[in-house]
């Protein structure tokens, strides 16, 4: 072990090991304060009361853990691959080991628990991929025995990593999409999975929506909620009180969503940027707190109830249909199966946002949408050109509106159930941190981001507690490493002649 | 075709014009010089509707203009191209293009740019490069270009040649006469460079705080011993200075 750290890779600086210690000890210093208010305490329910339990070893465990880790780094970034390599290898082998041996149940499952390092499950699996990371980037690096620049190496990569997945996504998208067609009928796609899927396309579609207003358009729209709430009560109200279907409904509540988004407008599209957020912020909770105080419409916080569920085709998705109704599975000669209607929701969703998604892929390339984008890069510039900024910011945001009123009846038909507490500005921020973290105009880059805002939260339920300090800390790990969006990159909307005829 | 009478602008309290007169006819290449802070940025700006003057009159080929908004101020046949280009930087150059074709019609759109690309063929080779990776010079020529494709009468170009190489100077110089004689558009140019400007120009006006000092035709200005002295000889090496500081 120590020759190979005495052998520095060529055309390195000197190493001083002194300062390595220093700096992770300071990082597990870091670990170790944090820790005493989010691990080492646990309140729990016993019978009779709460009671805190200690949890020292989880402590040592993520301190030990970390001045490691931070040590292999300071390690690689002095060009000494070699020992973090087979150190984090030997480690991962043994957790991902200790892991298996846990999962398969047995006799061996008590002395694997006593072997990991902490208690909980995710934790651990969670431990082994940063140290699988930790092992790939030192074993490239060795082999390579080249410099990777801490920071500068990963954003590369990631950078040449996203313009691949622009460059193929010719074939990506045709894959995905043919992926999320099918994908009902896997065998793993239960009714939870499914439900999942629905919720995480529904904030694509929202997303996508969000994208024309801000990502088009350049205007920073924190009340995206407002819409997504006049979309679904509109639908609401219109099929409890007057028994219209959900398909007609469907543009009406559109209609209204971007009557509500141009009024808006007009008042507040002479703000620019901070201020429009303001503004926009406040709308939102405008709208929530009429929904929530106008009980003779929207009956108040008690919500709306008994929403009609949409048909296919006039063909409810029910047991025993009522008389002279014929119900899916008698018309199409199946049996009864709950699933069916979470499957046929999740093709209305699905469609949904593909309309939206195409619809903005056509627009960007029509003058309305290139004056969006040309608003977005200089106001100033736009207008000396001849576009007229109220009504192109206007258009941007009736349209974005829409869409997200689309998706709000949407949202009503599925809960079958609203009340004012589904659109809170929580709701407008995870929207908004979608198309940021997507990178902003990006239509991939939105499901990328739906898929980990949306999807992973939920699956990783398990975390309990600690799945929004895991939200938060992707969060601040993607702003740290694509500070622009995971996929931030700008496909030109026209060409004079096909892609790669001419030089890059 | 442009009468602007006793124009006065603010920008805030501070004054910026004092009642200027400028009449530019058809046809015509005007140039107006001045040192920093004359107030010819201004003038153009005015005449766009953005700042709005605040006394005077601007008229477009009879027509009052001075209330206007800017994109309606555009859509008679004023293209500006303006000071610090300001192109879309993360559009292509191709975009950036269409953009200004916004207020044309769309049948002339092929033909207006193959126009521009005979007039700055660099622009050609770097149409699908984005905006904001063009040099100062090719960024200079896609806002001229991009200024062209809304087929003007009338060409406000705010200081063409800022921070650009001399060679690519005399360039962008030669397209500008010749975007006024083969294609027939009149152009009000502002230039600090007033040497190249008033060899160029059939009129020039001299500006200082917000004043009209002086007119004449290009050639009369060039010989005027006073311009000599202030905007030629010693001063051609002031703006030299400048320039390099803008750049």
């Amino acid at each position: 072990m120590t020759d190979i750290i005495a052998r520095p890779l060529a055309g390195t600086r000197p190493f001083r090991l002194q300062g390595a210690l220093k700096e992770a000890g300071l990082a597990a210093f870091v670990m170790f304060a944090l820790s005493l208010a989010l691990i080492a305490v646990r309140v729990e329910d016993v019978p009779g009361g709460l009671a805190i339990r200690w949890r020292p070893f989880d402590v040592i465990a993520a301190v030990v853990l970390v001045f490691l880790g931070r040590l292999g780094l300071a390690f690689l970034r002095n060009n000494r691959p070699a020992p973090v390599a087979l150190a984090s290898g030997l480690f991962s082998a043994v957790m991902a080991l200790l892991l298996i041996v846990f999962v398969s149940g047995g006799g061996g499952v008590s002395w694997a628990q006593s072997l990991l390092p902490f208690s909980g499950f995710v934790v651990n699996v969670l431990v082994l991929i940063i140290s699988l990371v930790l092992t790939l980037r030192a074993g490239l690096m060795w082999r390579r025995g080249e410099r990777a620049d801490a920071g500068t190496g990963v954003g590369d990569t990631m950078d040449r990593l996203a313009a691949s997945v622009q460059g193929v996504a010719v074939y990506v998208i045709p894959v995905l999409l043919v992926a999320a067609i099918i994908f009902p009928f896997l065998p793993f796609a239960d009714r939870r999975i499914l439900d999942i899927a629905i919720l995480v396309v529904t904030y694509v579609m929202l997303g996508w929506g969000l994208n024309i207003v801000v990502g088009l358009a350049g205007l920073l729209d924190l009340g995206y909620v407002a819409f997504y709430a006049v979309g679904a009560y509109a639908y609401a109200l219109l099929a409890t009180e007057m028994g219209i279907g959900f398909w007609l409904c469907l543009p009406f509540a559109g209609a209204m969503a971007a009557l509500a988004g141009v009024l808006l407008g007009f008042p507040v599209l002479r703000l620019r940027g901070d201020y429009l957020a303001i503004v926009t912020l406040g709308f939102g909770e405008m709208i929530r707190i009429i929904l929530l105080n106008w009980y003779e419409v929207t009956n108040g916080p008690d919500g709306i109830s008994g929403i009609p569920r949409p048909t296919f085709f006039g063909l409810p998705f029910v047991r025993s249909p009522p008389e002279g109704v014929e119900s899916f599975h008698s018309f199409f000669g199946l049996t009864y199966a709950p699933v069916d209607r979470i499957i046929f929701l999740y093709y209305v969703i699905l469609a949904m946002a593909l309309i939206t998604n195409q619809f903005t892929l056509r627009i960007r390339k029509l003058p309305v949408g290139r004056a969006w984008e040309a608003l977005r890069e200089d106001e100033t510039a736009s207008r000396s050109l001849g576009i007229n900024p109220r009504n192109t910011k206007l258009t941007a945001f009736g349209i974005g509106a829409m869409f997200g009123g689309f998706a709000g009846s949407f949202f009503a038909t599925r809960q079958g159930f609203i009340s004012p507490e589904s659109f809170t500005f929580i709701e407008s921020a995870v929207i908004l941190a979608i198309v940021v973290l997507g990178g902003m105009g990006s239509q991939i880059g939105v499901v990328l981001a739906a898929v980990l805002l949306i999807g992973l939260p939920e699956m990783f339920r398990e975390l309990q507690e600690f799945r929004m300090l895991a939200f938060g800390a992707a969060m601040v790990l993607i702003m740290i490493w694509r500070p622009r969006g995971l996929l931030a990159h700008r496909e030109p909307t026209i060409r004079l002649f096909e892609k790669g005829a001419g030089k890059r | 075709m442009l009468e602007v009478t006793g124009v006065e602008t603010f920008y805030g309290n501070i004054q910026a014009l004092r009642g200027v007169d400028v009449s530019i006819q058809q046809g015509e290449i005007v140039t107006l010089i001045g040192a920093n802070g004359a107030g010819k940025s201004t003038l153009l700006m005015t005449i766009c509707g953005n700042p709005r003057a605040a006394s005077g009159r601007i008229a477009f080929e009879e027509r009052d203009i001075t209330t206007l908004p800017t994109y309606e101020i555009v859509r008679l046949g004023i293209a500006q191209s303006p000071e610090g280009r300001r192109i879309f930087p993360r559009m292509t150059v191709l975009e950036n293009l269409q953009i200004g074709a916004t207020i044309a019609e769309e049948t002339y759109y092929e033909e207006d740019v193959q126009r521009v690309f005979k007039l700055f063929p660099l622009l050609c080779e770097r149409q699908h490069q984005r905006g904001g990776t063009l040099s100062g010079g090719e960024q200079q020529m896609l806002a001229i270009g991009r200024a062209l494709m809304s087929r003007p009468k009338l060409l406000l170009l705010d200081e063409p040649s800022l921070g650009l190489a001399p060679r690519l100077v005399a360039q962008i110089f030669e397209v500008i006469k010749e975007i006024n004689e083969s294609e027939g558009v009149t152009i009000f140019l502002v230039e600090q460079n007033a040497y190249h400007a008033l060899r160029l120009a059939h009129r020039a006006y001299v500006m200082a705080n917000g004043n009209i000092l002086l007119t004449g035709t290009g050639q009369e200005l060039l010989e005027n011993d006073e311009i000599r002295a202030a905007y030629l000889e010693g001063g051609a090496r002031k703006t030299d200075v400048g320039q390099s500081g803008n750049a």
